[in-house]
């Protein structure tokens, strides 16, 4: 890592633990088979990808025949979301997700209604960025044949009660789809207790590497595959596997759920620390998202009179590393969707700052960051001429 | 490991170690989201940037004609879903060849499901597509065509440009499709000559990564995308990129396309020291070689009849000789070749068909080991 340099962007993606990427190497290097080469080099590399896949499977609750591997959780999204309403459209033509989704699951909604005439219905949030449970029932039809509702939020952290939704969907009887790239690493994701049927994850998000994802899709649910070819992943996936990238995200998954608790307590100390500081010495602040229900290193705060860009360009400058909402989005001038959704104002949204902690991330580091912002946020309110005239009348 | 043969260079590569050495640093230094605007983020765009530099320059293609993606397979899904979709108003009539790669195959199988109507070119007895028997078959409905340039089971290399120009001339609004993930890194694929549309390749077959792609997509090509989210790749291909992975890709393809020339030469040496030494081995019924003369000289494809192509690859194993039955797709589907049936092959040269694909590595003492081996195993084996 670059000296002096302070990542505090873990939701947009992580480093590659240095045991994770010992874990790949030896199936770049000496065993790289094709695994559906049926000599023995060929063969082991099949078996490192099943146990792998029971790995994960055994820290989701899964079975290792539910779970599918993808080349990022774009793709598991988009597979989800369109092979199951594709798969089902017969018994209808409706489905339902929430306003405040990544655009992995947006736009993949967006194409159902564009493309192939669906329904879709955005479920609204409250000011906190949770979806109500009646606002579900409410919603559902005779037609609809899916929901999709994130986990975890990427932007504000708000963390949804996603085993009461998915029991709404489950008694009406329609699939439901949870996106938990933001969630798993971050907190004890079980897909049955959960009871969900569908649920995505993407290995860059905790500490594993680019280019990987998986869905876990419950036994017997009816869905189209997504990418056609060789007969890999059961049929359902072509494409020769990434194994190196499977492995390491079977290990990076394993890591995660061993030091889960730890990983949270530290995460939450820093957090707190960083919301109780800034509270206290910046004004006119605001924290976004549920103060309880929120994924534990995230911290999302609107400083009014301040513009999103600069204070992050000045951060940057300070060798600070973060950001203004999720990763997709930053190089676009629109605000927030999802701060837009828990009803900011253009102006405040624009004001944001997104702070994920990280397992390598200080105290002190919380510390010089409060320092620095607070110097940074009087500096650009001092060349707000908003500031200077609500100052005047204030 | 050191002292197996591995004659499967076509199935997948070992990577290249200053491949790997280069994405170590990648994993540990340059980890950020390129779509992130901080310096760790711009820092890994630059990467980014770079990496799609070199592939374009090795294809001679624009920059900004390359879009990565998880695999080979992605890419062939992505252009002919992609452009079928997208260009639907003008005709539903899209063709291929009998020899193509399942992610091909399926893709237009696929499509069938969507109302598109899809045919399948047969080939002649050397595997080759023939120039007017597709002119004949493009219409005006046409509005892709997809071919692949070097197979994976034979080494077949078509004539593209006589293709290309057999379809341009019938209807130049078809699309052209180009699988290169065989010939991609291992003969010449210039796009500044080659006239095509798409092109897919891969990471893994020439001693890159697994899990990293790329397509090219010629300006003002029209093509949807078929990955929808965060925009990455210029809007057409969303998910966080594979910034190792790509990486990787990069310096394998630099590294490939220096040693070209003498990996073929290599290549060539090999064959033709197993083409003659079969000969002296064997009389002229007791095997045959289904790959064409004038194909690429990494792939060879041997058919030895009235014996089993497994019993052999698993008799030439034991001798830590690695060769495949097929392709690897399809080896674990137990079905035969659908490239030699293509071709007209007999039933017993189906199946007695194992395919040898050779890297820069192999050695010439290796292909003699090959020989060796085979000497003694066929005769044994044979019913």
């Amino acid at each position: 890592m670059d000296k002096g340099i302070i990542y505090l962007d873990h939701a947009a993606t992580t480093y590659v633990k240095p045991e994770v990427f010992e874990a790949m190497k030896p199936w770049f290097t000496e065993y790289y088979g094709n695994p559906s080469a049926i000599y023995s080099l060929g063969r082991q590399s099949k078996k490192a990808i099943e146990e792998a896949r029971a790995q994960i499977a055994y820290c989701l609750g899964a079975h290792p025949t539910e779970i599918f591997f993808t080349g990022s959780g774009t793709e598991a999204d988009n597979w989800a979301i369109k092979g199951t309403a594709l798969a089902n459209q017969k018994k209808g033509k409706h489905v339902i997700t929430t306003v405040i989704e990544h655009h992995a699951v947006l736009e993949a909604f967006d194409f159902l209604r564009k493309e192939e005439g669906f329904e879709v219905t955005y479920l609204p949030v409250n000011e906190n960025g949770l979806v109500n449970p009646e606002d579900l029932k409410k919603a559902i039809r005779p037609d609809t044949t899916l929901v999709s509702i994130m986990y975890a939020n990427n932007e504000i952290g708000t963390i949804q009660p996603i085993h009461e939704l998915a029991s709404i969907a489950r008694e009406k009887g329609v699939v439901f789809h949870t996106d938990s790239v933001q969630a798993i690493g971050n907190i004890a994701v079980n897909v049955k207790e959960l009871d969900v049927d569908l649920l995505s994850l993407s290995a860059h998000k905790f500490y594993g590497p680019k280019g990987v994802g998986a869905l876990y899709v419950r036994k017997g649910i009816k869905m189209e595959s997504f990418i056609h070819g060789g007969a890999q992943e059961r049929k359902r996936r072509a494409g020769t596997e990434n194994v190196p990238g499977v492995i390491g995200m079977a290990a990076a998954l394993k890591l995660a759920y061993d030091n889960l608790e730890d990983y949270n307590n530290h995460l939450g100390k820093l957090s707190s620390r960083f919301i109780e500081k800034v509270l206290e010495r910046i004004p006119y602040v605001h924290l976004n998202g549920d103060r309880e229900q929120r994924l534990p290193g995230n911290v999302n705060f609107s400083f009014r009179f301040v513009e999103g860009e600069s204070l992050l360009l000045m951060l940057d400058m300070k060798g600070i590393q973060a950001s203004s909402g999720s990763a997709c989005t930053s190089g676009s001038l629109d605000p927030s969707h999802v701060l837009l959704a828990i009803g900011l104002s253009h102006e405040i949204a624009h004001g944001s700052l997104r702070i994920t902690f990280g397992e390598k991330n200080t105290e002190e580091e919380v510390d010089y960051l409060v320092d620095t912002l607070e110097e940074i946020v009087e500096k650009l309110r001092k060349m707000s001429p908003l500031y200077e005239e609500f100052v005047k009348n204030h | 490991m050191a002292d197996i043969i591995y004659f499967d260079n076509s199935a997948t590569t070992g990577i290249y170690p200053e491949v790997l050495h280069g994405m170590n640093d990648v994993y540990s230094s340059l980890y950020g989201n390129p779509s992130s605007l901080h310096k760790i983020g711009s820092d890994a765009e630059k990467v980014l940037h770079n990496a799609r530099e070199i592939i374009a320059k090795t294809l001679g293609a624009e920059e900004d004609e390359i879009y990565f993606t998880s695999g080979g397979t992605e890419s062939n899904n992505w252009a002919i879903k992609g452009t079928s979709r997208a260009n639907r108003k003008r005709g539903s009539h899209i063709i291929t060849s009998a020899i193509e790669h399942p992610s091909v195959l399926e893709s237009f199988s696929h499509l069938e499901t969507e109302g598109f109507s899809s045919e399948i070119l047969e080939v002649g007895a050397d595997g080759l597509l023939d120039p007017k028997r597709i002119g004949s078959k493009v219409n005006d409905e046409t509005i892709l065509a997809s071919f692949i340039l070097v197979n994976n089971e034979t080494g077949a290399i078509q004539k593209a440009d006589e293709l290309i120009h057999a379809i341009r001339y019938r209807n130049p609004k078809t699309i052209i499709h180009v699988d290169a993930v065989q010939a991609y890194g291992k003969i010449p694929v210039n796009l500044s000559r080659l006239d095509v549309d798409l092109l897919s390749i891969s990471a893994h077959k020439i001693h890159g990564p697994k899990g990293c792609g790329a397509l090219y997509i010629r300006k003002n090509t029209r093509i949807h995308p078929i990955i929808h989210g965060g925009g990455q790749e210029r809007r057409f291909r969303s998910g966080t990129e594979n910034v190792p992975g790509i990486y990787g890709f990069a310096l394998a393809a630099e590294i490939i396309h220096q040693h070209m020339e003498q990996n073929r030469k290599n290549a060539g040496k090999l064959r033709s020291i197993i083409i003659q030494g079969l000969s002296d081995i064997f009389s002229q019924c007791q095997y045959s070689i289904n790959s064409p003369e004038d194909g690429y000289e990494g792939i060879l494809n041997i058919s030895f009849p009235r014996v089993k192509a497994q019993v052999l690859m698993h008799h030439l194993e034991a001798e830590n000789i690695i060769v495949s039955v097929g392709s690897a797709c399809s080896s674990r589907k137990n079905a035969y070749s659908h490239v030699l049936k293509a071709m007209k092959l007999p039933k017993e040269n189906i199946e007695g068909a194992i395919r040898l694909s050779f890297s820069g590595t192999n050695t010439q003492e290796e292909a003699i080991r090959f020989l060796e081996a085979i000497r003694k195993i066929v005769p044994a084996i044979r019913y």
